[in-house]
């Protein structure tokens, strides 16, 4: 998203931290998301009044309540339709929605789609915890096959979904993923979103510590993160583990670890996969969703940045045109129409 | 074109009131061929008011009585509001329009069927056990038997068309014969057909040609003595159009939206009848309108309320089943209290029900078809031109009173068309929009003007006045989350009374009619013309009832009850099953109510009101 004030304004977190009472439970990964996002804010110009945090419903929807911008905490599932009404009126604000694998990929699946497939200029945090948090924890969209909640005391037997997969299936010009616990790669991303033009789709990995604890450390967790993570770099060979002692390369049509024990640093490139978050085709991204734990390593990072007009420029354009064509409205006109009688 | 002279032996007699029938297949082209007929009717002075009727199939199988599109239209010398209950001339273009439509033409009315097409497949496909033509099934009418295939086709022999592109003129031919049968003028039309097909000579060419020839065949046919002259009917001095209550709509949200000086954002998904207003805006996006076709009906309304969170004015169309999906979202704009015009052209229900037919049954949706006590303005157009002035009505109370507005039009004024006595733009209402542009102190976004009680309409981008809204229950005047019992209670009391303030603002209901008496007829809506003719008709024969048509719906204009009060007995005719009715019981207990119920998918027949008003005098 472009620059709205070019008046340079340090701005710091505790600008953008509203004095609302936080109703999140203690410990919960939102905290980390909120204040990355607040600490994100204060490194652009855009001026406090110009970001708007729209939501709908769950535990990550009462976002815009605790940031010190303009915010709408609205009805489940729908934030991306008033998020699109709001861009396609005001060019001016740089807009975020927040919502989270129950809000967006179920009961807003089809609003989270059509907003990516118009690459509406916006950004969709995509806050996945991989259950139901506020409604206490019932099976999510997200969950693994098998699991045992309230709602499926035999085991979930809905198969998940991937929300990367849906983001590119809808060819979303900018996909990401980030995680809870890395806030400087948390913050790296929301940047690269916020700098993107068109709809950026971001997925954080987040900890439920009350209804889904530890969901993702087998991955993200300390001891492991290194060996069962890896980082997306654009330009760069996909490399990852401790030892930075293995790479991903391609066999077919299938991504395949190897060791780069022995390697020539200068073979790497030729080799391993390089990371281009351009390639226009999507399958080579959708592939890279397909890396999952444990036969491979999770992949973070920009997974795909392609430009294309957006539905509000191609909107606003419509009607310069028309005004160019036809002159500025002319009520007096338009009440006539074509074909008008006179009766004396 | 000149005007022919009349051919030898025929008679000229005058007529007031006619009303006119064309059916066909859907695919015969008998809805542009009564725009046609209406258009000229428009242009030669007369008053008048049409009735398409038309299945929600695209093209039913050709041939079927699923199949068959109709289009009603009365005019006249003197100024009606209906399309006439039966028809004077029933143009049948085949053996299914005859079988549908003998229900709706007067005893001695004229029959014009297309004879070529009466073959016996045709005739099994329309369910007659035997040919119409031939037995007694047609004795009460004046039946034309005009060969129109056959004759269409030899009138055009010698151009270069497709037998099917001959075929589709026959329409034309039929239009040229009630052309001469009412003494119209033909110039119009022929213009018309030359912009349409300009591309297309040939077809220009076809058309006209048919038309011509339809003519000339009714001035020389034996079967047709007498032409008929319709006068002038004595409109109010002025510039008239002819308008459809939905172009009358989407013109008013247009001109209501450039008197705010606001961006007209208007979502919609594609729903019958609604659409054409979706069609109608996108058009004008030369005035800053902009039209979202979303992917659904939630999504619609939505982006509206999202746009009328941006400071400009967000609206939505839909119908019934539209209306539906729409209420959580509508909710969701009246606790945050922002304006959004929500127009619902109501139609045949429950569920999908009869998507091209009327109805008024979605009163109580629109009141009460929503969790929780969320009060919500309600405005009824009563006439096509009416939207126009309604919407700007819907758009003035939104803004005005930061709240959702229902405009409640129907499928039956939506395609009906009238004549217009255009306004001048100085006298259109004013709408004042105002946003606070700075705050001593931290910006409170639920302070309340004294007289509206409408909430600042603070615009995201204004600096010092960032703001969190959302549907959780509100605090007053911080809009701060509060579930505190007291606030709740305030905040429901305080968006109620809003909404019951708006009366200060509307018109009191007027009476036709004595103001005192035995019976008042209380309409609502798109059941305007037909209560107003019966009257009329009963005040002919010397009975004198009144009548009165409710636009304001919530609140009621706040001299209702002492109208009410002026009469023994309040008939409430609607098509539904009493829900004006239900509301005018609650509201007025002493008021002795009776209902008159119809749910068949059309408007009142003028006679059937006259009726049921006898029955109960």
């Amino acid at each position: 998203m472009s620059s709205i004030d070019t008046k340079k304004i340090p701005f710091t977190k505790n600008d953008f931290v509203s004095g609302q009472e936080i109703r999140w439970c203690p410990g919960c990964g939102d905290y980390a998301i909120l204040a990355t996002m607040q600490r994100t804010l204060a490194k652009f110009d855009i001026k406090r009044e110009n970001h708007v945090f729209i939501s709908g419903i769950g535990c990550s929807s009462r976002f815009p309540y605790y940031m010190n911008t303009y915010g709408f905490h609205t009805v489940h599932g729908r934030a991306p339709t008033i998020a699109s009404g709001l861009r396609c009126v005001n060019p001016d604000l740089s807009i975020w929605v927040i919502t989270g694998d129950g809000d967006g990929l179920s009961i807003g699946g089809n609003h989270l789609l059509h907003c990516m497939r118009r690459n509406m200029n916006l950004n969709i945090l995509l806050v996945n915890n991989r259950t139901y948090g506020l409604t206490k924890g019932q099976y999510s969209p997200t969950s693994e096959m098998g699991k045992v909640t309230k709602s499926s005391p035999m085991g979930s037997i809905d198969h998940p979904i991937n929300a990367l997969c849906v983001a590119l299936a809808s060819e979303a010009t900018f996909v990401a993923r980030t995680l809870d616990n890395d806030p400087i790669h948390m913050s790296e991303t929301f940047k690269r979103a916020m700098d993107h033009k068109g709809t950026s789709f971001v997925e954080v990995y987040q900890n439920c510590n009350i209804f889904n604890d530890k969901a993702f450390v087998p991955v993200t967790g300390r001891d492991n993160r290194d060996d069962r993570m890896i980082y997306l770099e654009d330009g760069k060979p996909l490399i990852y583990g401790k030892e930075k002692n293995r790479g991903i390369r391609l066999v077919g049509m299938k991504p395949e670890i190897v060791d780069i024990d022995n390697q020539e640093l200068d073979q790497l490139p030729v080799i391993l996969m390089s990371h281009n978050e351009k390639t226009a085709d999507p399958s080579y991204a959708y592939m890279l969703t397909q890396m999952d734990h444990p036969e491979m390593p999770v992949p973070f990072g920009v997974f795909r940045a392609l430009e294309r007009p957006t539905y509000d420029d191609l909107l606003n354009g419509q009607v310069k045109t028309a005004i160019k064509k036809l002159g500025p409205g002319d009520l007096k006109k338009l009440i006539h129409g074509d074909n008008t009688w006179t009766v004396n | 074109m000149d005007k022919q002279k009349l051919a030898v032996g025929k008679e000229v007699k005058s007529a007031t009131a006619i009303t006119v029938r064309f059916a066909g297949d859907s695919g015969d082209g008998m809805q542009l061929t009564g725009d046609q007929f209406t258009d000229t009717a428009a242009l030669m002075g007369n008053d008048f008011a049409t009735l398409p009727d038309y299945p929600a199939e695209i093209r039913a199988p050709v041939g079927t009585l699923p199949g068959v599109s109709s289009f009603q239209i009365q005019f006249s010398d003197s100024i009606i509001f209906t399309p006439g209950d039966l028809a004077d001339v029933l143009v049948a273009m085949n053996p299914a329009a005859l079988r549908v439509n003998l229900t709706n033409i007067k005893k001695d009315g004229m029959i014009i069927v297309n004879e070529s097409v009466f073959t016996e497949a045709s005739l099994v496909k329309a369910g007659w056990k035997a040919n119409p033509l031939d037995d007694d099934t047609l004795k009460d009418y004046r039946v034309l038997r005009v060969p129109l295939s056959v004759l269409t086709k030899n009138a055009l022999k010698d151009l270069p068309l497709k037998l099917t592109e001959v075929e589709r003129c026959k329409n034309f031919f039929a239009l040229g014969i009630m052309f001469w049968l009412y003494d119209r003028d033909r110039d119009h039309t022929v213009e018309w057909v030359r912009k349409k097909f300009a591309k297309r000579p040939e077809i220009v060419e076809a058309n006209i040609t048919a038309l011509k020839a339809g003519y000339t065949f009714a001035d020389v046919s034996e079967a047709m003595p007498i032409q008929f002259h319709i006068k002038r009917a004595k409109l109010e001095a002025g510039v008239y159009r002819k308008i459809t209550g939905n172009e009358a709509t989407a013109i008013g949200l247009v001109a209501a939206c450039n008197l705010a000086n606001k961006t007209l954002f208007y979502g919609s998904y594609p729903i019958t009848p609604a659409s054409n207003i979706l069609h109608e805006l996108a058009r004008h996006k030369n005035f800053g309108v902009k039209t979202f076709q979303a992917e659904d009906e939630i999504a619609a309304c939505g982006a509206a309320v999202g746009a009328s969170f941006g400071g400009e004015v967000g609206m939505t169309g839909t119908s019934g089943p539209g209306l539906c999906l729409k209420s959580e979202m509508i909710n969701l704009a009246i606790m945050a209290e922002l304006p959004l015009v929500v127009v619902n052209v109501q139609r045949g229900g429950p569920s999908t029900g009869m998507p091209t037919k009327t109805e008024q049954a979605d009163l109580l949706q629109v009141l009460f078809g929503r969790n929780g006590e969320s009060p919500i303005a309600v405005v009824a157009p009563i006439t096509p031109a009416d939207c126009f002035l309604m919407a700007i009505e819907a758009v003035r109370i939104a803004i005005e009173y930061m709240t959702p507005v229902v405009l409640l039009s129907d499928g039956n004024i939506a395609n009906a068309a009238e004549p217009w006595q255009l306004p001048e733009i100085e006298a259109l209402p004013k709408i004042k929009v105002t946003h606070p542009t700075n705050s001593d102190g931290p910006f409170m976004p639920y302070t309340r003007d004294p007289k509206t009680l409408a909430r600042p309409w603070a615009k995201p981008g204004t600096p010092g006045l960032e703001h969190r809204i959302g549907g959780l229950a509100k605090a007053d005047i911080t809009g701060n989350v509060s579930y505190d019992p007291e606030n709740n209670q305030k905040m429901i009391n305080l968006r109620a009374k809003k909404i019951r303030r708006i009366a200060d603002s509307i018109p009191e209901l007027t009476v036709d009619g004595p103001a005192k008496g035995k019976l008042l007829v209380l309409g609502w809506g798109g059941t305007y013309g037909p209560l107003y003719q019966a009257r009329t008709e009963l005040e002919s024969q010397g009975i004198k009832i009144s009548h009165a048509q409710l636009k304001y719906l919530n609140p009621f204009p706040k001299n209702l009850g002492s109208i009410l009060g002026n009469f023994e007995k309040v008939l409430i005719p609607e098509l539904n099953m009493g829900q004006l009715l239900m509301l005018i019981r609650y509201h007025f207990p002493g008021v002795n109510a009776v209902g008159m119920h119809k749910v068949q998918g059309h408007p009142f027949k003028v006679t059937e009101v006259v009726e049921h008003i006898r029955s109960v005098l």
